[in-house]
């Protein structure tokens, strides 16, 4: 029983985590249509900056708590400077090539931010624990988990919540469905396709760096977590169904507790439990769990 | 557009140019050059890779300059001096064995000193014998290496990992002789799976009554261990287990710390010492940690030492780790073994291997014994110690060494055997 | 229409390779040994990018075939090299066969990630291994080649060089006539138009099926003799980063011509040894660039530069 208990809040910390690193992925997705290899490196540009910055805060002496606010500025901050770079400098020349094509364009991103990374910040591990432990813990049953673990819950369910109420009740968000579900026929309507592109890979770009700057205290940042990083999110998204938030946010769930479970019954699955349960749902469901269906070409 | 695209094809061609140029220019003086091989990127780049690249550049600029300790203070390598070519040792074995036949044929290097990763050291080891070019393998650990085969270009300075298990199994037995159960946590790779293999072989034949809770087994670079960390809560282990190292290790002791784990558990880190000065705060005191040899913080005081120290502290923040003690063994190893047959009067490969075998040289870690693998693998005895904080910095005390033949199995026998056939001394 | 030269220049690069093979410096050697392994690959991967379909998991083949070689020697203490690529065109054939009765259904990303999935499920199981080395992998030497024993002689490295130049030659033959057969150009109809095949009563997922098989089963061969070439496998072979490396060499090179993969692999090959070299720091960087460059100025693959002229010509 306890140990049920435990894989369910292991699960559900570990599905909050894999959430926040790919909604950003499937909102990119959704709208449009590129599957951004580039996520990886903008987790761990948002975790390398917020582990930086956060650190410099805490050296200077100023009070601990106010390191969350540094840790969301440079998330905030890398979102603002990468997205638009990449968009603008880049990604806006693609459009309209193959689906393949642009993942590898975001993969040579991708390559080129990884050594980025290695120029700016060097290979040693940057790790800050104070923001971690800060929080205090809590107890359940014979298991203490840190506070930590609940910001992070509750950041999933908050970006959740916004990006679904954005999408569904305001009028930018109602023209965001427009072009994801078509988007020749929004742009003859007068929707400024290239201005919606432009903040949707801004935002994603914000959430993906809010990923890694969130993590950013719990694990020891250090080069190649984009890479680790990112085949996960690919696996929650892919499962979710391309593009779907509530897919997202299904999978994450899915994953996590299958995880959390391989780990406390069967510790040799765990290596591949998310490939499994990826292949399963495939199998099961051929475009994911929530998938929209698409016409097919004459 | 054609025009653009010869424009970048002859800029690259420029680069290609000079720098073959300067390459050139430096031949004039006909240094001995050597190929060193370490990790510049990746997760390994940071605890192991760059300090070993680190030591080895101050080395090599104090052998130029004659500056190191006795029996080291010819220039160089009998007087010639030594220029490094670094390559970087991430992206697999496969592209290291390519890397490894550039070295030598197009960079024309003498000597290659190199390797981290066990999987490359086993890839790269048949090539170095075909290319017949003396390559000394300065950090890899496992023995099958030469256990599984022999080789006569192929050398490795440092020992290899079973003593790790074993001398930590006997430095915990002998701190808690109690000790009724024990768990591990390990990542999910070739090192972690043969580090958790030979600590229980060699706890079986130790402790045969002791119990395995739990065998937790993350992928490699996981960094969120929240689950594997409820199950060892959970398992209520006297002791835990774990060769984690670099930004793992540091994950999962920020992770486990604030649950307690190590009010519950001892905990015996058998690769714990590349990073033990960043752990302050997170790492309880009692800690048992290893630093797979009498190097790093178990280093004994020497000349040899005080130098190495005193090298890298002046081009880094903090002192050598253990690392740097493994790439100081293989210069000083190959050093050697160069003046020696150089001191018979020749300085081919030949003579330099004949040198090399069986040879004994002090480094700064202590004496280092080539007296496996055909005079081949080094041996040495090796350390364990326990963290203690002291003003806010991390220690380590009680200090136990203990010798080559209680930690190592003799010639001729397989590390798995010797444990699982009790481990009795052998003759050395 | 011009009369098709990729048979002559097939040929012609099969004498000159060979013939020149014992000339050139050694690293050269290997480096188009590897290269050509790579091509191999890629030449599979290129037919079923022009069937429409992009797997991120031909690691899993690549892979496959390097451990069927390599297990014969390690296990079964045969070291033929003909034996072991036979086992590898065995092995990917079956169960590229298997698992194409599962991918033949899916399009676009889906088959890309499902195909993933299934290269990082063999990578987690070699991981497990212990006795197969686990993430080190192991040695293989392969000694002979049909009966004859090589390892050891000074023509050991030619051998394996040779071996594999004509295994190119064969896969690029084999190749250029399916392409140009009714299956291989089906394959083109149905990147343009599934549908409009079905109308015509081909079946997409037939032709889907064989064409993985076939593309399958060249990565084995690739895997096996780049295994045999460089004496050492281990599972990062079926890492999604190789894949990647795949499809990213593919793209590269473009899908014009069956020569089009083999250039492009020693194309990358040869950028990733020196990128290695002279920046060591940063030769991701690079590659990241000359694959930007390569799709923004060249986006027929570096293959259209050589249309481009003959056209102009």
């Amino acid at each position: 029983m306890a140990q049920l208990l435990a894989v369910l809040i292991d699960g559900l910390i570990y599905s909050s985590w894999l959430f926040i690193i790919a909604v950003g992925l499937t909102l990119i997705y959704g709208v449009m249509k590129i599957l951004n290899i580039a996520h990886g490196s903008l987790y761990a540009l948002g975790a390398y900056s917020a582990a930086s910055l956060a650190g410099f805060w805490i050296k200077q002496g100023y009070p601990p708590m106010g390191s969350y606010a540094v840790m969301l500025f440079a998330a905030i901050l890398v979102g603002l400077i990468a997205g638009p770079v990449i968009e603008r400098g880049l990604l806006r020349f693609m459009y309209g090539k193959d689906e393949i094509v642009l993942v590898l364009v975001t993969y040579a991103v991708f390559l080129i931010l990884e050594d980025f990374v290695k120029l700016v910040w060097g290979v040693d591990p940057y790790f800050i624990s104070q923001p971690y432990g800060l929080l205090g813990s809590f107890v359940i049953g014979d298991l203490t988990y840190p506070n930590y673990n609940l910001v992070l819950f509750g950041a999933a369910v908050i970006i959740g919540v916004v990006l679904a109420w954005v999408l569904t009740k305001t009028r930018q968000g109602k023209m965001l469905l427009a072009v994801i579900h078509d988007r020749e026929m929004s742009g003859a309507m007068g929707i400024n396709v290239g201005r919606v592109y432009f903040i949707t890979f801004t935002v994603g770009a914000m959430l993906g760096a809010l990923g890694g700057a969130l993590t950013a205290p719990m694990i020891s940042v250090q080069p190649g977590i984009g890479a680790e990083t990112i085949v996960l999110a690919f696996a929650v998204v892919v499962i979710g169904g391309l593009g779907s938030l509530p897919g997202a946010a299904l999978a994450a769930l899915l994953v996590g507790i299958v995880r959390a479970a391989a780990v406390h019954y069967r510790p040799e699955l765990d290596l591949f439990s998310i490939y499994l349960v990826m292949a399963f749902v495939l199998i099961v469901r051929p475009k994911g769990l929530f998938s929209v269906q698409e016409a097919r070409k004459i | 557009m054609n025009r653009r695209i010869s424009k970048i094809l002859l800029s690259g061609a420029a680069l290609i140019a000079t720098a073959l140029v300067s390459a050139n220019g430096h031949a004039q003086d006909k240094p001995i050059r050597i190929g060193l091989v370490t990790f510049l990127s990746g997760p390994a780049a940071g605890p192991f890779g760059v300090p070993a690249k680190i030591a080895a550049e101050a080395i090599v600029d104090s052998l130029n300059a004659g500056k190191v300790p006795a029996p080291y203070a010819t220039k160089g390598f009998g007087g010639t001096p030594l220029e490094l070519v670094i390559i970087d040792e991430a992206g697999g074995a496969t592209k290291q064995v390519a890397e490894l036949r550039n070295l030598v044929q197009r960079q024309e290097v003498d000597f290659v000193i190199g390797y981290i990763g066990s999987g490359d050291c086993l890839a790269v080891a048949p090539v170095a014998e075909e290319l017949q070019k003396i390559t000394v393998l300065f950090d890899c650990g496992t023995p099958r290496v030469f256990e599984d085969a022999s080789y006569k270009y192929v050398f490795r300075t440092r020992p290899h990992a079973t003593m790790d298990a074993v001398a930590g199994a006997m430095y915990l037995l002998e701190s808690r002789p109690g000790l009724k159960s024990y768990g591990g946590i390990n990542q999910n790779y070739a090192y972690g799976q043969d580090s958790w293999a030979d600590f229980t072989a060699v706890m079986e034949t130790l402790k045969p009554e002791a119990v395995v809770t739990t065998s937790q087994m993350p992928k490699f670079g996981a960094g969120q261990y929240g689950p594997e960390i409820s199950v060892l809560l959970q398992s209520n282990s006297d002791v835990i287990h774990s060769s984690l190292w670099g930004g793992d290790l540091e994950a999962f002791m920020l992770q486990a710390t604030p649950r307690n784990l190590f009010t519950r558990s001892q905990l015996i880190l058998v690769a714990g010492e590349p990073y033990l000065h960043r752990l302050t705060g997170s790492i309880p005191d009692g800690t048992i940690i290893g630093a797979r040899g009498p190097s790093g913080v178990y280093a004994q005081k020497s000349a040899l030492n005080d130098w190495l120290r005193q090298i890298y502290k002046e081009r880094a923040e903090n002192y050598p780790n253990y690392p740097a003690y493994s790439v100081a063994q293989a210069f000083l190893g190959l050093k050697s073994a160069y003046e020696k047959a150089k001191a018979k009067g020749a300085s081919g490969t030949e003579e330099i291997i004949k040198a090399f075998e069986y040879e004994t040289f002090d480094s700064p870690s202590g004496k280092v014994m080539m007296k496996l693998g055909k005079g081949h693998q080094a041996v040495t005895g090796t350390a364990y110690g326990a963290t203690r904080t002291v003003n806010g910095q991390i220690t380590v005390g009680n200090v136990k060494y203990y010798s080559v033949e209680r930690v190592q199995p003799p010639e001729g026998v397989k590390s798995i055997d010797w444990i699982k056939a009790g481990m009795k001394p052998g003759k050395w | 229409m011009k009369r098709d030269p990729t048979l002559p220049i097939l040929v012609a690069s099969l004498v000159i390779l060979l013939v020149a093979g014992p000339f050139l410096p050694r690293w050269g050697m290997f480096l188009i040994n590897v290269s050509l392994c790579y091509g191999i690959v890629v030449l599979g991967m290129m037919l079923l990018m022009r069937t429409g379909v992009v797997s991120f998991g031909h690691g899993l083949y690549y892979c496959l075939g390097a451990y069927a070689a390599g297990t014969l020697d390690q296990v079964f203490k045969i070291s033929d090299m003909a034996v072991m690529l036979v086992a590898a065109v065995i092995a990917t054939a079956l169960v590229s066969g298997a698992l194409g009765f599962l991918l033949r259904k899916y399009r676009d990303i889906f088959f890309a990630m499902l195909s993933l999935a299934f290269s990082m499920i063999l990578y987690g199981l070699l991981v497990k291994s212990s006795s197969l080395g686990s993430s080190d992998g192991f040695n293989i030497t392969a000694s002979n080649i049909a009966g004859i024993t090589v390892a050891g002689t000074s023509v050991e490295r030619y051998v394996r060089y040779a071996l594999t130049v004509t295994s190119a030659f064969a896969a690029g033959v084999f190749m250029h006539r399916y392409l140009n057969s009714h299956m291989g150009r089906l394959a083109e109809a149905i990147r343009d138009n599934e549908l409009r095949v079905e109308y015509m009563g081909a079946s997409v997922r037939n032709v889907i099926h064989v064409n993985y098989i076939i593309s399958a089963v060249f990565a084995g061969v690739g895997g096996a003799l780049a295994a045999i070439a460089v004496g050492h496998i281990d599972p990062e072979m079926a890492y999604w980063t190789t894949s990647g490396e795949f499809v990213f060499v593919g793209i590269l090179s473009g899908t014009g011509s069956v020569l089009a993969p083999m250039l492009g692999a020693f194309i990358f090959e040869t950028i990733r040894s020196f990128a290695y070299e002279y920046s060591p720091n940063t030769w991701q960087m690079a590659l990241g660039i000359t694959m930007l460059v390569v799709i923004m100025f060249l986006p027929g693959g570096l293959w259209s530069l050589f249309t481009r002229k003959r056209k102009a010509a």
